[in-house]
């Protein structure tokens, strides 16, 4: 699917109060337009972050070219590292193996679907380091005509499963992963369900007269 | 009835329990129960090929649906893969097409043996995308609900590994026990599982002055049990004999596979939120982290127990600083409007908030409506919170588009995270192994899946 074809199902809502169209409201909030949050691109913290997270911008840096760091954002004082999706083994062995870094664990691996972006799906580690007991966030967008991580399963083995579950879910696809197969749904499902465009599915149901829709279907506020 | 109405020749042909049939992959046994030797010995003896045996998805010894594909030679384990997904429900899906507040009705059915834990980390990450503080006594009630339901958490850790090591006298007196704590949960919140009792901005309603004096009795009685098992199972040789040395994995196994919680600190290291990056004001509570250095199913088994009386500590502690006081924030933009009492009809909104709604203030009315139908906003961003839940590091990556629901949900659960590492701990041992090895880890399919 190219990324003109892309209709995601709840996103085109920008428009009126709920999600349904054509309904006689007289309101007037069907009227209101409002532009999507999520639409705009990342936008960086400008420096000093503050804090430890100096101190590890400065370190990845040095270990791997100012170039490696698109974008350095903090907020709710969590560090949101972005990188480019062919430097994530890099980084995350930068990452692991630096004295000033010590990553030693990595948390969590998922994706997220921003759908109207160019590159629409993230990835998002989670590292921890224990013996500095600091966290920080590595980020990184593929478009869906060509959804290509570099594995971090090299460095982490522990991102086996996660980046298995993220292909599942989202259809990013990991270079270098050992065995990269469906892990949550079954293997000869098709479509990635995490997808903003892939429906909840679900039947509407009667009650007392009334048919009741299926969640994704019902009026919802935005 | 004659006699060709049952054709026995055939019956007596057919194993009923183990029907065999020969495919393009060789000979594969179908196996029911109860029929081990005879499969064996029709096996021959002196073929060294390996036998695949599938294990699960429906097998009382793999902790739920937990399919292991293992392969042996002779009783040997080669090589164990761990399949997953059997009971997967779309939870972080459906999370995006409810509300805030709805959202902990869905993540407190995933792991099902610590909803609490679920919530809690739930509610974390959207009070930190709110940037709202959640007053002394929520936190202290938050704290108390968390410990007991780590020890019906462990409880039901040790149980079944002494059920499915042969002990079932364990599973018996853990069930037991369990089931005390889990009257404590229907005296607090009104349910026994999946209470959907912690809330964004606070918890559901205060803990009741009934509910104090069960903790209470519970904290002296637990102590007892513990002494219990331990006369039960800690010096007995056979539980000895299946869990010392059995799935070992030592810490720089367990970093590399992500392992936390128990299975961590069996193995020597002292990780524990509660310590390391407290939160819920867990740093102003007075306990230990218990660490072993076996790093085997034998050491996991005293870190659970010694885990449950560090608990019991916490609640006696939590119990202590229960002051009077609001259980949910201020900010009549996101509380949960209703204010709940029991009634002649059983728990529900309390008279004299339905009369305070419905004849005295409109805008009470509007915002109770709004809240209810509508939900609160978010602002836009993204958080990752982490809490130290029974089976390890439990963390939610929660992102908001400034709406009214999730944009995304995904839940770090421990289970999934920990199972990695079966094949680790279990390839190489002896097939029983395999069992005592994922029963030490003590995955809860409920939460690998989600």
């Amino acid at each position: 699917m190219s990324e003109g074809e892309v209709q995601p199902v709840g996103m085109e809502k920008d428009r009126g109060l709920f999600g349904v169209a054509g309904t006689g409201d007289t309101s007037g909030f069907g009227g209101l337009v409002r532009a999507t949050p999520t639409g705009g691109e990342v936008i960086a913290t400008p420096e000093p972050l503050g804090g430890y997270f100096d101190q590890i911008l400065a370190a990845v840096r040095e270990g791997l070219g100012d170039e490696i760091v698109r974008a350095a954002v903090v907020d709710r004082d969590e560090l949101t590292l972005h990188i480019a999706p062919d430097k994530t083994a890099e980084v995350c062995g930068l990452m692991r193996d630096d004295e000033s870094l010590k990553f030693e664990l990595c948390n969590s691996v998922s994706g997220v679907d921003y759908p109207g972006r160019q590159h629409r799906l993230h990835v998002v580690y989670h590292l921890t380091s224990m013996t500095y007991r600091r966290r920080v966030r590595l980020e990184t967008a593929v478009g869906t005509d060509n959804p290509v991580v570099t594995s971090v399963t090299g460095v982490y083995p522990t991102a086996d499963w996660q980046e298995r579950e993220t292909y599942d879910m989202f259809g990013v696809v990991f270079d270098g992963h050992p065995h990269l197969t469906r892990i949550l749904m079954p293997d000869d499902w098709e479509g990635h369900p995490q997808r903003k465009d892939y429906p909840l599915g679900g039947i509407s149901v009667e009650y007392k007269g009334a048919h009741i829709p299926p969640p994704d279907e019902r009026r919802a506020y935005k | 009835m004659t006699a060709t109405d049952h054709p026995h020749d055939v019956f007596e042909a057919e194993d009923a329990y183990a029907a065999e049939r020969e495919t393009t992959e060789g000979r594969v046994y179908t196996v029911t129960g109860g029929d081990w030797d005879e499969m064996v010995a029709s096996v021959d003896p002196l073929n060294d090929e390996r036998i695949i045996l599938n294990l699960g998805p429906q097998h009382p010894s793999t902790h739920g649906v937990l399919r292991l594909v293992c392969e042996l030679e002779g009783e040997t384990v080669r090589s164990v893969r761990p399949v997953v997904g059997y009971l997967h429900t779309g939870i972080e899906k459906n999370l995006e097409y409810r509300t805030w507040t709805q959202g902990t009705t869905f993540v407190t059915r995933a792991d099902y043996l610590a909803p609490v834990f679920n919530e809690v980390g739930y509610c974390l990450a959207v009070e930190r995308l709110l940037d709202v503080t959640v007053p002394e006594r929520a936190n202290v009630i938050r704290v108390i609900m968390m410990e007991l339901n780590r020890i019906s958490s462990h409880l039901v850790a040790l149980a079944t590994m002494g059920m499915e090591l042969g002990a079932l006298s364990m599973m018996i007196y853990g069930f037991r026990d369990r089931e005390k704590v889990l009257d404590i949960f229907e005296a607090v919140s009104g349910l026994r599982m999946n209470m959907a009792y912690v809330r964004p901005g606070g918890v559901a309603q205060d803990i009741p002055d009934d509910a104090v004096a069960m903790i209470r009795d519970f904290i002296e009685y637990m102590p007892t049990a513990l002494d219990d098992y331990d006369d039960l199972l800690t010096g007995n040789a056979i539980w000895q004999e299946r869990t010392q040395g059995v799935g070992y994995l030592d810490v720089s196994g367990c970093l590399a596979l992500g392992v936390t919680g128990p299975v961590l600190r069996s193995a020597g290291l002292a990780w524990d939120l509660r310590k390391t990056m407290p939160y819920c004001g867990y740093e102003d509570y007075d306990f230990e982290v218990p660490t072993h250095n076996g790093a085997d199913a034998w050491a996991r088994y005293l870190i659970r127990i010694q885990e449950i009386r560090e608990s019991l500590r916490i609640i006696e502690q939590g119990l202590d600083r229960l002051e009077p006081g609001p259980v949910m924030v201020e900010d009549k933009k996101i509380a949960w409007p209703a204010q709940l009492a029991l009634g002649a009809d059983g728990m529900g909104n309390s008279l004299n908030h339905i009369r305070h709604i419905m004849s005295q203030s409109m805008e009470a009315l509007i915002h109770h409506f709004k809240l209810v139908t509508e939900g609160f906003r978010v602002p836009a961003g993204q958080v990752y919170t982490a809490i130290e839940a029974p089976r390890g590091e439990f963390g939610v990556h929660a992102v908001s588009d400034g709406g009214t629901r999730p944009f995304r949900i995904h839940m770090r659960e421990p289970t999934f995270v920990n199972l990695q590492a079966l094949p680790a701990l279990a390839e190489g041992g002896l097939l029983a192994d395999v069992i005592a090895g994922g029963a030490s880890l003590d995955p809860v399919m409920g939460g690998c899946d989600r």
